[in-house]
Formats: structure tokens, sequence, C-alpha cells
């Protein structure tokens, strides 16, 4: 079911994807296509279980999905309507029709029909959208802040996502789309150093660029890996008790973001700072989506904290007991 | 290159707990200069205890010595002896890379002679690749054995082989014919097994950054191998060299040398201020390698051949493990160290440099990676 989902997502987005779209959607455009054909797949149902309508799929499939979406610099905002979606369904609210995103500063809240709140820790509500005061990010995405209207639903979270699912989710989130766009930026440019020629040969046959990529490379599969652990253990023990792979993933995150767009852009030279260049969108991207859901300074600091007061001893029986089921 | 998430059997648990509950014990007395040398550390005494527990050669079939256990339960005993730097090195290299060589491309012979006394804690190994002429680019090399009437006659030298001067038998990659004119320098190359007690071998040791002899250059001066010292098929000794190296790179001691340090340095750290937010972002590293390493393993067990993936999970161990030292020196004043710490630092920035050189340099890993992503 996954591996067919991928499939089709990642056909759909190659083929509304790129530079262009991407202006577009900074200039504040609404990208009508792409939307309707995003919810014909029924992809922001996926978190959804069958009984509410939705394809009942897990945080792993979801995050699987969200790499997927980051590899292409998120040409609509589908993550975040799955994530809020998938909260709601959780509390026992049926989703609407329609892009749903979350607040108070939520993405994309200008086009949103509902918005997911947390009213109270374990609780989410969803709002009708009310107004907003708008804004964005250093990636032009819309960024608004908002003031809900009129409550639609509201319910409790199941207790294994404790306290502050909202804030977990959009971790993980952010986290699997930087994986995504890290991949991205990287295979970006491993193309180009195959293609442009300086001094007579592909810049990829000169050992300083190859090194500097491979470090990328490595720094894409932590990401990826991170990711995928921390919705696993999503998936085994709920939103909170997975805090400290989430936390963990979006340090990495962070940290690799930073890396990948410092070394692709030196890579591309000039070429990669035009905004008729993918990367350049890309970039962007990954800068801003770091400083989401938690940076990798506030998460590291919540696992620091909770290893230096369990003592030099627990730490390593601690990292291993979360094997256990 | 993928890195499937690998999730640990239930049997993991139970070995966990027995691990920790021997570890306990009998690392009572370990020094932190002993646990700061972890797996280059030699103490026959503590193999062959790990052996008698059935922790060495756990993979192999019980008819040369082994336990049947699986791949991933191995790694369970490796990662709790790194944990706390146990001094394994005097089966470290047999268990990991020799007794999966001869398992694989030796004899019938070869496995009932020598395996079990790898998987008993009695016979250790050492790793014959590198040359004074022939480092990352180890085609180069010159060592040679000769057909003789009986054998093998064996002339060259090796270098930088860990722990050479302690071990009982050496897997030395050699020139058993010339390379084709014109053609593949890896022609022509073969293993060989030698029996470090013969004659005509002469074993140097070269002292370190921390002053002691771990490794050593050892001369080989018309050695005479036995017939059956032949490791595998002649003239595949490239190819069986690379499936070793493969082993070699994909363990967890490539991301787990320093962590004593890191266990010794959280103690230390607890009222610093900053350490908070430092000491988490080694520890998502730590717990994102753990998860890349467990991959790799599972690959393993799966039968698969995950060379590039395992170099690059060492590439990027090697740079945690380097850098762990230098993150906790960064937060606390020497003075302000506990002896224990101080101690485990001060031998870790000695041995740091070379995490990133044995077992394939960090060019020759991101080489790998490179190639692997379509460059070069």
């Amino acid at each position: 079911m996954r591996a067919i989902i991928l499939e089709q997502v990642d056909r759909l987005l190659a083929a509304n994807s790129g530079a262009p779209a991407l202006r577009r959607l900074e200039a504040g455009e609404w990208p009508e296509e792409l939307w309707e054909a995003l919810e014909g797949l029924g992809l922001p149902l996926l978190l959804v279980p069958e009984e509410l309508g939705g394809i009942g799929l897990g945080w792993a499939d979801a995050a699987a999905v969200w790499q997927v979406v980051g590899r292409y610099a998120a040409p609509a905002p589908v993550a975040e309507c799955m994530l809020a979606n998938g909260l709601a369904a959780a509390a026992g609210i049926e989703p609407r029709g329609g892009f749903t995103t979350f607040g108070p500063r939520a993405p994309f809240g200008r086009f949103a029909a509902q918005v997911l709140l947390e009213p109270a820790p374990g609780r989410v509500a969803l709002h009708a959208p009310g107004t907003y005061a708008p804004g964005g990010n250093i990636g032009r995405e819309p960024r608004d802040d908002i003031t809900p209207g009129a409550l639609l639903a509201e319910g409790a979270l199941p207790n294994i996502h404790g306290p502050r699912a909202l804030r977990l989710g959009h971790a993980l989130l952010r986290a699997a789309l930087i994986a995504g766009g890290v991949q991205h930026a990287l295979a970006l440019a491993v193309d180009w150093a195959n293609t442009r020629k300086q001094f007579g040969r592909a810049l990829g046959k000169f050992q300083a660029i190859q090194q500097q990529l491979a470090v990328v490379a490595s720094e894409a599969a932590a990401v990826s890996v991170a990711v995928s652990s921390a919705a696993q253990a999503v998936d085994a023990r709920g939103l909170e008790g997975a805090a400290f792979e989430i936390a963990c993933a979006k340090v990495v995150a962070g940290e690799a973001a930073q890396t990948a767009a410092a070394t692709t852009h030196q890579v591309f030279a000039a070429i990669g700072i035009t905004e008729d260049h993918e990367l350049h969108h890309t970039t962007r991207r990954l800068w801003s989506w770091r400083d989401e859901g938690g940076s990798e300074r506030a998460w590291a600091a919540e696992i620091g904290q909770a290893v230096l007061a369990q003592g030099g001893s627990a730490l390593w029986p601690d990292i291993t007991a979360r094997d256990n089921p | 290159m993928r890195f499937e998430y690998t999730k640990l059997p239930p049997s993991a648990v139970a070995l966990r707990a027995e691990l920790r509950a021997f570890l306990a014990e009998a690392g009572r007395d370990w020094t932190p200069a002993i646990r700061a040398r972890s797996w280059m550390g030699f103490d026959r005494d503590f193999s062959r205890e790990l052996g008698r527990r059935g922790w060495i050669g756990m993979v192999w079939p019980q008819a040369y010595g082994g336990h049947e256990r699986s791949g991933l339960e191995r790694v369970v005993v490796l990662e709790e002896l790194l944990a706390v730097g146990a001094p394994v090195g005097a089966h470290w290299i047999g268990d990991r890379q020799s007794g999966p060589l001869i398992l694989r491309r030796g004899t019938e012979e070869q496995r009932r002679r020598i395996l079990p006394g790898i998987a008993r804690g009695e016979l250790a190994f050492c790793i014959g690749l590198s040359e004074p002429e022939a480092g990352s680019d180890l085609a180069a090399l010159r060592t040679k054995a000769e057909r003789v009437p009986g054998g093998w006659k064996l002339n060259g030298r090796k270098i930088w082989t860990t722990n050479a001067h302690l071990s009982d038998w050496m897997i030395a990659l050699v020139r058993t014919s010339p390379a084709p004119e014109g053609g593949s320098r890896h022609a022509g190359l073969s293993q060989v097994l030698v029996d470090l007690r013969l004659s005509g071998i002469s074993i140097r040791p070269i002292r370190d950054l921390l002053g002691e002899a771990s490794f050593n250059e050892v001369t080989f001066d018309d050695v005479l191998l036995p017939e059956d010292a032949l490791l595998g098929r002649e003239g595949a000794g490239w190819a069986q060299a690379t499936e070793e190296l493969a082993l070699e790179r994909s363990g967890p001691e490539r991301y787990l040398s320093s962590l004593p340090a890191l266990t010794a340095g959280v103690d230390a750290l607890r009222d610093v201020p900053g350490a908070d937010v430092a000491v988490g972002r080694m520890v998502a590293r730590l717990n994102t390698l753990r998860g890349m390493s467990l991959s790799v393993a599972g690959m393993l067990e799966a039968g698969e051949a995950p060379a590039q993936e395992a170099a690059l999970v060492k590439d990027a161990g090697n740079d945690f493990e380097q850098r762990l030292p230098e993150q906790i020196r960064a937060l606390l004043e020497p003075e302000d160290m506990p002896d224990d710490l101080r101690v485990l630092l001060a031998d870790l920035t000695q041995l740091a440099p070379t995490f990133s050189l044995r077992g394939g340099t960090r060019e020759i890993l991101r080489g790998i990676i490179a190639r692997e992503l379509g460059l070069r």
C-alpha cells in the first residue's frame, strides 16, 4: 500500500513542481490543480482511519510521503493538511473536505477551509478560519497568524499522544520535509557536478567536489534514518512516547539542512543563487523548516536536560531501552 | 543507497541484560585508560571468558565452535562491550572478519582447524593489508608469495598491523603472480593464512601517539608457508579482501569508540551552562548513528552486501567519535574535570586521529560514497 502511494505521489509531484511552480506558490497563488489531484489520491486523509473515511495508514507511512513531498520542495501544503486531519481524527473529529491547516501561526492559513488548534494540553479543536494577519517564512511560504472563527468540533487526543501532540507532530513533519529537501538539493548538485565543465572536465571529477558532496549524502542518510525511526516510534508509542526520537530527528535535520544548503550552493556557485533555479527555492525552504516545529537548539536542550538529569550511567541503558516494544 | 529501519529481535533484550550483569562484574577494575582503548585493548583472559560464555563466533555453525545465533543478537553483544570500553582486541578481528572470511572462503580443513579456537577466544588474528608503499592505494602492495615445493615462500613487509606482536595469525593479502601487462593491478593477488610463529617473521613495534607499541611492522624473509596456507581461490584476493573490508567497516565500533567519555562527561557537565544543548546534539547524533548502524546490520543479516552503506556509516561514525572528546573539552576547563574524565579525554585525544584512518581513510570512504552518488 505504502509503495503504491509513494509512487503515485512521486509521479504527481514530478509533473507539478520545479522552479516556476514554486515561484507561483511564493507569489501567493494556490496550486488548485495539484491540490485537486492530491485530494484525488486521498492524501489529505492518509492518517485518518477508514471508519472516518480516510486511508488509515500510520505515521511511518505519512513520514515516508512527507519525505517525497520534501524532495519536490513542497509545491503544495499537503503535509500540513495530513497532520491536521490526522490529529483531528485521532481526537474523534470527522475530517472535512478542503485544506485544513493548524495554528496559531498557520501554514497557508489564508487558503484554509478550517484550522486545527490545541485549546488545552491533550485536546484539539477544529475552527472555521476566521481572520488572519499575513506573514511568511524565508521560504516565502505563507505563515498566517490566525484569529479563529467559529468552533466546529473539539475532542481529546488519546493519552499516548500526550499534552503537546501538535508541537511533536509538527517537528516530525518538518524533519521529514527536510529529509526530502536535503535529498533534493543533493540530487540537483550531483547532476550539476556531472554536467558543468571547468578546466576541461566535469566538476564531479574533482576530488574536492566529490568529498564535499559525500558529506551531504551522509547527512541525507542520517536525517532519513532519524525520521523513519521517529515515525516508527510514534506508531509504537504515540507522539509523546516518541518525543526523544522526534527530538533527535529534528536536531539532525536542522544540522543537515545547513550543511546541505551551504555545500550545494558552493558546488553550484552563482547559478544556484538565482530565482530561476530550483536550488534557490529548495535551500530557502530548508532554512525555514529547520526553524519551524522547534529549532534544533530547542530540541537538543530538551534531550540534553533529560540526559544530564539522569546521569551518565543511564545514558546508554536509556537509549537501548527504546528498542523494547 | 538505502537504509531500511531495522528492529532488534525480542531475544536481544534478555541478552543485553545478561551482558550488562556480566560486564558490571568483569569490568569493575577497568581503569579509564583501559576503557579509552576499548577494542584496541588486548586481554586474552577476558576474551577467553567471553568465548566460554558463547559470545564469540555467535553466528557461526556449531560444527566450527559457533553458536548459530542471529547477527542482530551479535550486534547487541558488540554494543554492550563497546559501551563500557571493554578490552576486546584479542578476539575482535577474528570474530569480526578473519573468522567469517575463513568460514566463507576457507577449506573444510581450515574451518575445523581454526574457527573453534577463535570462538573459544584463544586465537588472535591481525590484518595484513597495508604496506610501507601501499596505504590507501592497497593494490600497490609488493609482498609476494611464490609457489615452492610443498607450499609457498613469502617475502615482503606489512605495516600498521595492530597487535601483530600479540597475535597468533595474520591473514595477508599478497601477490601470487605478476599483474598482467597493461591489465588490472587487482589480478594476481591472493590471501594467505600466516602462522606468526613461523621462522623468518620479525615483528618490529612502532610507537604511536600514546607512546605505546600497539601497531607494528611485520617483515617476511623467506617464510615457508604450507600448501594449505592459501585462503580461498588463488588470484581472487582482491575480491575477498573487499568482502573482508565490508565486514571491517560495518560494525558499531565505528561510532562508539569515544562513548565512555560521553558517559563520564555527562556527570561532570550537569551544572555547566549550555551543556544541555551540546549534550543533546551529541546524543541526537549517537542515537541516529545507532539507527544507521543497525540498518547495515539488518542488511548483512538478510544476506545482502551493503559495502557502500557501511562505508557511509563508518565515515559518519568516525566523525562523531572523533569530535566527541573535543565537544566535551569545549565545555569544561581541564582543572574542573574529575580524574577519570581527564584521563579518558587525554587518551582519546591521542587515539582519535586514528579513527578516520584505520579500516579505510576518510578520503577513501568519501570516494566510495561519491562513486555511489554517480560522481567521478
